[in-house]
């Protein structure tokens, strides 16, 4: 059962390496004008290029060649791991990516831990408590999730650092620059578990297995460790995997926001500077970390609950 | 001192509504009490209130004293698992699906004696072994069969030391001889105890003995000792009850059987995906014929009803279709379930006339079988959902007698009805299966059913 | 089917019904359109000539926010029907028809599931940047997986179910399982994801406004807008709150139309 999750993903990663890398093909060829000149002027200068060095670019990139014979020689360059140069910067992208993903799995880190840290007790104490409590907190959750992510990220922005000056608009280098970032992405992503980790609370709660674990003689604490955590747990950790496309989504538009040098970062700039081999690296990355995390997620699953979702 | 319970004008209303009436009871020692009534006479409502779990939406009124202290339904609930216990409705649903057998009894051992991890295995391993659970005592729950379980909750539920039992219809949904071991199993734990049943099945009444107390809606109808009670009974309600119990059905005459056959099974071997769960069965059904199907559970009966429709294939042997000139939806299924077999979406009605469109029935059929099924017209305005159980295994008969079947598998058609309808439904299939000249194929675990009511018997 | 819906439903479908008509009316009596610039009059405080006040360019604002919202409901619709009816048909169709159609379309959907939605909009409108038509295409694409998975664990279900069993013994066909069977067990479903799939949909079409591969100027779409003015935040700040409120309550009407909570959805998965 677990072989067969995990074959999925191995598949998965195959696929969307291949994906990945006939998209940037498609998005090379389709660009209009002519490609070499544009981007030896963008990695030169307007006014150094000539035509010596569009056809330098006009080599590299093959961009001669007949699509068939390009595709297959991009998709070979694409399995070596050469990943090839900016056309920007000139520097080869696996080192840029590699930098990048650094200071995205940084703030995804501490943007999942924060929205756990948020969810966690919101979730549970309204619905224990139920009442106001969990009126205000549904308030809270519906108005947050009407936002776009970005529009979160203004927000914080305009108070925390234009209007009360507490920290820095954007940027990268102090600790204090991580905390509007990962903040904003921790209020996302917990506007909606929090919901998820109250729904699995109340359920268990409520559920006869509990009710009869206090019948035997059970404390109220005794029955929450035992039983209640564990079953819990079950439908959370499975939405957490469901997040994941809300954190690498997150990613893109929370590091453009506040100029966050991450993948996401990378590729919204790469995008709009139509610096191709820059955008297969990042989507490349951010691809393969998907899939990655969720196979722990599987895994993580499977070892809470082995009967699998299947039977609930 | 020796009354558990006293129960004094203890009364129960939802709002403006009441639920039960006010009752006085008390239960001695090693005198258990049964309270026998179907669904809706408030019956497991009073064991909830007894032991304060009863829904906070619902009120309670009058006196509750448990070992001679009056306790209201915080209070009771100090005595949890000590002193009083009560046994769920549904163990499966009652036992924490993500947590091994054995652990559900040794926390009780754990947490409420305070004993080590490994003392409290051994004590709850030797617990699961006078139920004979011993190899299933790293297994969840969702791999133990219904009996299993039960004998699970029942052990877990003891294991605190309480002697005084409640238990909410402990047999629900078992074969005959697991209803038997958990009978037992019950009265030994309670001995020197209280024993406080909840049931609507005779059988379990007449060996617990004690008193019996019946209820219907909400009201005492009549109480005493179990034998005179089920020997001589004095209220029509009562009288009613008993009669349902199969072992007091009437004997049907068994029918001259026409020779006319309409399938044939030789050398059957039934499965599902290879495992032969049965074989080597022989035999003939005939035009009109009841024939009767017995077993356990798991030794194949559904399965062999869905092998002769051909909705599986035999693991070996052959099933012959004798008859000719018959359309493929005149072979037909009951189900156990009656909401299951109907979709919600639309009234019945629609269904009907779905049905009468697509055959181009005869309309004028349906207000008589209707009549004779006593199935009110007003019932077709509404849908599924809306309707009682028993209501809707009558308009499935409806539904399929329609079609003029041949053969008709009802595949335990009345395990999920109350006693006095379930006598109902069934006597009234048989009676119009027999006269359309349809071949029934019944099949239970209670072989009192089978045996008044069918023509033939296969043993499974 | 408005008498089945709760309260929040009808705030959701009230919230959005009011959205459109006011963008109808101003569209249609509005006397400026969407690029007309005026530099003398920037940034203008709402007065009798321009109601919502006027962007850095002097462009009249109400007129503005009246097409960008249009083209967000256009955009949102859209999506929604294209990718509804395509999951929820090839949804049946794979659990009906089991073996190889529904391996093939596991291993397409495994593809498409490997790539979190927004990159792989990001991708496919990076190739033709400001094109409606990628946009629709490309988040047609990511949303239809939603739809499939559903209605197929929900079809899958009901294919062992007793009452669809006993349709198929009584003779009945195909198309009147699906109507009285599959449908109504699907509807609740695809009602509730179309919901959310509308607020997805504009959510993400403002995304890709705010990095520049969406909707191009001078077209008026909410988050391009929102990152025009962000600049004048001091200056103007109730320019700038125009776009932002109003994809708020674009995406809240919907969310709040869906009635059911997303999460719930899942278990059905």
């Amino acid at each position: 059962m677990l072989w067969a999750l995990l074959k999925k993903r191995l598949a998965q990663l195959c696929l969307v390496t291949w994906g990945v890398g006939t998209l940037t093909f498609v998005l090379m060829r389709s660009l209009p004008g002519d490609m070499a000149y544009r981007i030896a002027a963008s990695r030169y200068g307007q006014d150094n290029v000539d035509s010596a060095a569009a056809e330098l670019v006009r080599q590299e990139l093959n961009l001669d060649q007949g699509w068939f014979s390009s595709y297959t020689s991009w998709l070979l360059d694409l399995l070596q791991f050469n990943l090839g140069n900016s056309l920007v910067s000139g520097l080869p992208v696996s080192e840029t990516v590699a930098h990048q993903l650094g200071h995205s799995l940084l703030l995804a880190g501490c943007g999942i831990l924060l929205s756990v840290l948020i969810a966690l007790p919101l979730g549970t104490l309204s619905a224990k408590k139920g009442g106001v409590v969990n009126l205000v907190v549904v308030w809270f959750s519906t108005f947050t999730r009407a936002m776009p992510v970005f529009v979160l990220g203004l927000i914080l922005i305009l108070l925390f650092a234009m209007e009360w000056q507490l920290l820095p608009v954007a940027g990268f280098g102090t600790w204090q620059h991580l905390v509007l970032p990962s903040i904003t992405l921790a209020i996302s992503l917990a506007a909606v578990s929090n919901r998820v980790v109250h729904n699995s609370v109340r359920r268990v709660l409520r559920s006869p297995f509990y009710q009869f674990s206090r019948v035997k003689g059970l404390t109220e604490g005794q029955t929450f460790l035992r039983h209640g955590v564990r079953n819990m747990a079950v439908p959370v950790v499975a939405f957490i995997g469901i997040q994941l496309v809300s954190v690498i989504e997150g990613i893109v538009m929370i590091e453009s926001l506040f100029s966050w040098p991450g993948v996401g970062h990378g590729l919204a700039h790469a995008i709009f500077a139509r610096d191709i081999p820059v955008i297969q690296g990042c989507a490349l990355t951010m691809g393969i970390l998907f899939v990655v995390l969720n196979s722990l997620i599987d895994v993580l699953c499977y070892w809470i609950d082995p009967r699998g979702q299947q039977e609930q | 001192m020796n009354h558990l319970i006293q129960l004094t004008d203890l009364s129960i209303s939802a709002k403006e509504v009441a639920l039960l009436q006010p009752l006085s009871l008390t239960l001695y020692r090693n005198k258990p009490i049964t309270i026998l009534g179907q669904t809706g006479s408030g019956k497991s409502l009073l064991a909830q209130a007894i032991v304060g779990l009863l829904p906070s939406e619902l009120s309670q009124q009058g006196k509750v004293e448990v070992f001679g202290q009056t306790h209201d339904r915080h209070s009771v609930m100090s005595l949890w698992g000590k002193e009083v216990i009560m046994l769920p409705q549904e163990p499966w649903r009652a036992l924490d699906p993500l947590m091994p057998a054995y652990r559900q009894v040794a926390e009780v051992y754990e947490c409420l004696h305070g004993m080590d991890e490994e003392s409290a295995f051994n004590h709850a391993l030797a617990d699961l072994d006078k139920v004979g659970l011993r190899n299933s005592a790293a297994k969840k729950p969702g791999q133990l069969s219904g009996g299993m379980a039960q004998r699970l909750a029942v052990t877990a539920a003891t294991a605190g030391g309480a002697k005084l039992i409640l238990a909410d219809e402990p047999t629900k949904g078992l074969d005959v001889s697991r209803r038997d071991d958990i009978i037992q199993l019950l009265m030994t734990s309670a001995r020197d105890g209280g024993l406080l049943t909840i049931t609507h099945d005779i059988e379990v009444a007449r060996q617990i003995g004690g008193d019996i107390i019946v209820m219907k809606e909400g009201v005492v109808v009549e109480q005493g000792l179990a034998a005179q009670i089920l020997d001589n009974p004095q209220h029509a309600y009562t009288q009613s009850l008993i009669a349902a119990d199969p072992r007091h059905w009437e004997q049907r005459e068994k029918s001259s059987i026409e020779k006319t056959p309409v399938l044939a099974v030789k050398n059957l071997s039934i499965g599902r995906q290879g495992k032969a769960l049965s074989k080597d069965i022989n035999f003939t059904i005939h035009t009109g014929e009841v024939v009767g199907v017995i077993g356990d559970s798991g030794c194949g009966k559904s399965t062999l009803g869905d092998t002769l429709l051909g909705l599986l294939t035999p693991v070996a042997g052959s099933v012959n279709k004798h008859i000719d000139g018959v359309k493929p939806h005149q072979w037909l299924k009951l189900f156990q379930d009656p909401p299951a077999a109907f979709t919600a979406s639309v009234t019945l009605g629609v269904l009907l006339e779905d049905l009468v469109k697509l055959h181009k029935l005869d309309r004028q059929r349906i207000a008589p079988l209707m009549s004779k099924l006593k199935l009110a017209p007003v019932l077709l305005a509404r849908k599924s959902t809306e309707v009682s159980g028993g209501e809707l295994q009558r308009f499935a008969i409806l539904r399929a007698l329609l079609l003029d079947p041949v053969f008709l598998f009802a595949d335990e058609p009345t395990s999920r009805l109350d006693p006095i309808i379930a006598k109902e439904v069934t006597d009234l299939l048989v009676d119009l299966a027999k006269e359309q000249g349809c071949a029934l194929l019944l099949v239970s675990h209670d072989p009192h059913m089978i045996a008044k009511r069918c023509d033939t018997v296969i043993q499974l | 089917m408005m008498k089945q819906f709760n309260l929040n439903q009808k705030l959701g479908f009230g919230l959005l019904l009011g959205l459109f008509l006011f963008a109808i009316l101003v569209g249609w009596l509005s006397p400026y359109s969407i690029d007309q610039q005026d530099l003398a009059h920037r940034l203008l405080t709402p007065d009798a000539n321009h109601w919502f006040g006027t962007d850095h360019f002097g462009r009249d604002m109400m007129t503005r926010l009246a097409s960008a919202i249009i083209l967000s409901f256009s955009l949102g619709v859209l999506c929604v029907l294209s990718a509804s009816v395509l999951g929820v048909t090839l949804g049946v169709c794979a659990a009906w028809a089991g073996g190889r159609v529904e391996q093939g379309l596991d291993i397409l959907v495994n593809i498409l599931l490997a790539l979190p939605g927004l990159v792989l909009v990001l991708l496919l409108s990076a190739i033709a940047p400001g094109s409606f038509l990628m946009m629709y295409l490309a988040i047609s694409l990511v949303q239809w997986v939603e739809y499939y998975r559903v209605t197929r664990a929900i079809t899958r279900t009901l294919m062992d179910s007793p009452e669809r069993q006993v349709s198929v013994m009584m003779g009945f066909g195909k198309w009147y399982q699906f109507k009285r069977h599959i449908w109504p067990a699907v509807a609740p479903s695809v009602f509730t994801m179309g919901a959310f799939g509308g607020a997805n949909a504009i959510l993400m079409m403002a995304s890709l406004g705010f990095v520049a591969v969406g909707i191009q100027p001078p077209l008026a779409e909410l988050g391009l807008m929102s990152v025009e003015l962000f600049p004048f935040y001091a200056e103007a700040p109730w320019v700038l709150a125009q776009p932002l409120l109003v994809v708020a309550l674009l995406v809240l009407g919907f969310q709040l139309l869906a009635g059911a909570s997303r999460e719930s959805l899942n278990s059905a998965d």
